[in-house]
């Protein structure tokens, strides 16, 4: 399990599923960093975990889909499935643009 | 000879037997070992039973261990579902012989942003194989996954490595999928599960339900490709395959009275044939209960088990009815030689009742099975699939040699030996009750339409229903037919009077014979006396005649001695003496 804290009160809980080192999940890795960095200030938390070593953590986050990033915190939990390369459908599934944002545009 | 078919046994696709009752029958041996197996049909058609039922067996009886994947129902629901079905389900979970998993896939949750595989899927999945070994695999149903994911291309071209990996890990495996409008599934699973596909049913017809099994494929495999009615209690499972019952069955020779000693002397004196088929058909009233219980009650007599089937009456009320004519079924029900079997015949669809026929004869293990009457599922279904209902009952008596007495109800517009569902080729034996008309009367007569096998009466009798039970008597035959009824007894008084007048014509002729054989015999002796007395004198005077003769000759010789004739004339008279002595 890959852990990174970035700050000790994070109000953003997120987990990041993927199965080794794949360029999807890479890309995904890559890709979440900067969304957060850019939005979240630095109070956020994100777990890397990885389903190739530790496949009985899938059923518990309900996982079918790889690379899945889950926002355990704030709640309700949401799913983002992909490579998280669709900044503003990431920052819609986050809670941080209204679901109709896109639409709007 | 023995080494080809060795050869072809062993050439053939391996299976992994269901213990699917009767499903392994039509597949010849279960679903093709470690391969994926589409199982497609409506709502409510038993797909997800039918899996679970698959894992079961396997875990219990084939030590082959499972895994469910549920896409729908949670592992809770899915636990209390089937535990009716007598699948303890959590048991199986704690010896390691099933996994449980449920995939939940909310739309509202997900969001999709760019590329993503199901590798998740393929790891969940093979996680929980890999943790007890497991041979089978159930996806359930995987189409789900369809509602949940909107990006069909990424989809599809993960389904297909899906099967593809099931089939590389070797595990046989159950997709279901619902049934689509003009696909055998709606999101086109046939597409990547080709192998084999199953295909449920659930039709409701005449508003009964039945439900149907077909193998619409099976590669590298024989298989049955009819519909097959299957059923689901709570047992499980089971399919009925029509055509796997031959016409093997060991016929026996023995006899059973019918209860009723003049029907038993219509055939051939010694009754029906053991484990044979008997209809009795007839119109309203005429007393086809009648005969069918007092099979019953001979049978109890007998130590035998009967189990009778109603569909019209109660219990009870057959007790008492049959109380009214003599028949005491009630300390046989006490003894627990007869069992009585009420449903109503549209409580469920044919499949149910000839699963429930199937199940109590099982359990009960009688010597002589009556249905009365079989004909009230005619109103409830088409008369193919009764005939083919009827067939597998009489298909199944016969093979556990158990004697089946049918009734049937005909109606008086329909012809009588036609209209019996067309099921008169599967019996053995039919007797018809019919009802007579004549002369202001309705009377009952019965005769023997057919009886395989024996030579039976050709007699239409007529048939009473008496306080001690059902009586036959012989039908006249009279000028405008047969005569029964109050007709019969008035020719019967007219015949018996016929017949005194006879006896008494005959004495009459008897007596007048023996006064002329007494007047002649007087007649013969009186002129056999009078011939006698006339014989003695006629004698008598012979006898003077005689006499006198003599006396002349002596007369003669005296004279001719006193005149010294010669010797020689004297010898000469002396000879002829002796000649004429």
């Amino acid at each position: 399990m890959i852990k990174k804290k970035e700050n000790s009160a994070d109000s953003w809980v997120l987990r990041l599923y993927v199965a080794g080192q794949t360029p999807k999940a890479l890309t995904a890795f890559t890709n979440l960093k900067k969304i957060c960095e850019e939005q979240l200030n630095g109070e956020y938390s994100i777990e890397v975990i990885d389903l190739l070593r530790n496949p009985q953590l899938g059923a518990d986050d309900q996982i079918f889909a790889l690379p899945t990033l889950v926002r355990k915190l704030p709640v309700p939990v949401r799913k983002i499935i992909g490579d998280l390369s669709n900044t503003e459908r990431v920052l819609v599934g986050l809670d941080l643009l209204p679901a109709n944002y896109i639409e709007i545009k | 000879m023995k080494k080809i078919e060795h050869e072809i046994i062993k050439r053939q696709l391996p299976k992994s037997a269901t213990g699917i009752q009767g499903f392994d029958e039509i597949t010849g041996g279960g679903l093709p070992k470690g391969r994926p197996i589409l199982v497609c049909g409506g709502a409510g058609c038993g797909k997800t039973l039918f899996a679970i039922e698959f894992l079961v067996r396997g875990a219990t009886e084939f030590n082959e261990p499972g895994v469910f994947m549920s896409f729908e129902e949670t592992n809770d629901e899915l636990i209390a579902n089937v535990i009716s079905l007598g699948f303890d389900l959590e048991d199986l979970i704690k010896r390691k012989k099933l996994v449980l998993d449920h995939v939940h896939i909310e739309r509202s949750e997900i969001e999709e942003t760019g590329e993503y595989d199901l590798e998740a899927l393929f790891i969940r999945l093979g996680y929980a194989i890999d943790s007890i070994g497991a041979k089978r695999v159930v996806l359930d149903t995987i189409e789900s996954l369809f509602a949940g994911l909107p990006n069909q291309l990424i989809l599809r071209a993960e389904l297909r490595r899906l099967f593809r990996w099931l089939k590389d890990k070797g595990v046989t495996a159950i997709i279901t999928g619902e049934r689509g409008d003009s696909k055998l599934t709606r999101q086109g699973l046939e597409e990547y599960v080709s192998d084999c596909v199953i295909m449920l049913d659930h039709r409701v017809n005449e508003q009964t339900s039945t439900r149907r099994l077909r193998i619409v494929k099976y590669r590298g495999s024989i298989h049955g490709t009819n519909e097959y009615p299957f059923l689901i209690d709570e047992n499980g499972f089971s399919v009925l395959p029509v055509t796997s019952l031959g016409l093997k069955h060991v016929v026996s020779n023995e006899r059973v009275s019918s209860g009723i000693t003049a029907l038993d002397n219509m055939l051939e004196g010694k009754g029906y044939y053991r484990g044979s088929t008997i209809l009795v058909s007839g119109t309203a009233g005429v007393g086809k209960t009648s005969i069918a219980a007092h099979f019953a009650e001979a049978a109890c007599k007998r130590g035998e088990r009967v189990l009778y089937f109603c569909f019209e009456e109660s219990p009870n009320q057959m007790i008492r009815n049959m109380l009214s004519i003599g028949i005491e079924l009630e300390k046989w029900v006490k003894k627990g030689l007869l069992q009585f079997h009420a449903t109503r015949p549209t409580l469920y669809g044919l499949e149910m009742h000839l699963a429930v026929t199937h199940k109590a004869v099982n359990a009960f293990k009688p010597d002589i099975v009556i249905l009365d009457p079989i004909n009230t599922f005619v109103i409830s279904d088409k008369e193919v699939e009764i005939k083919a209902m009827l067939m597998r009952i009489v298909d199944f008596l016969k093979a556990s040699q158990i004697t089946a007495l049918f009734t049937s109800l005909t109606s008086s517009e329909s012809s009588l030996e036609s209209s019996e569902a067309g099921i008169s080729s599967l019996i053995d034996t039919w007797i018809l009750l019919r009802d007579i008309e004549l002369s202001g009367e309705r009377n009952r007569g019965m005769y023997v339409l057919k009886s395989r096998g024996m030579a039976n009466s050709n007699q239409i009798r007529e048939f009473l229903l008496t306080d001690h039970g059902v009586e036959l008597r012989e039908a006249y035959i009279g000028l405008e037919g047969v005569l029964t009824g109050s007709a019969r007894i008035a020719q019967e008084a007219k015949e018996s009077a016929e017949l005194l007048i006879r006896k008494r014509d005959i004495e009459r002729k008897k007596r007048e014979i023996e006064q002329k054989r007494n007047a002649l015999e007087a007649q013969i002796s009186a002129l056999h006396f009078e011939f006698e007395s006339e014989e003695s004198e006629a004698i008598k005077m012979i006898e003077i005649e005689q006499d006198q003769i003599k006396r002349l000759k002596k007369d003669k010789v005296q004279m001719a001695e006193s005149r010294h004739v010669n010797s020689d004339f004297i010898d000469n008279i002396n000879l002829k003496k002796k000649n004429n002595l």
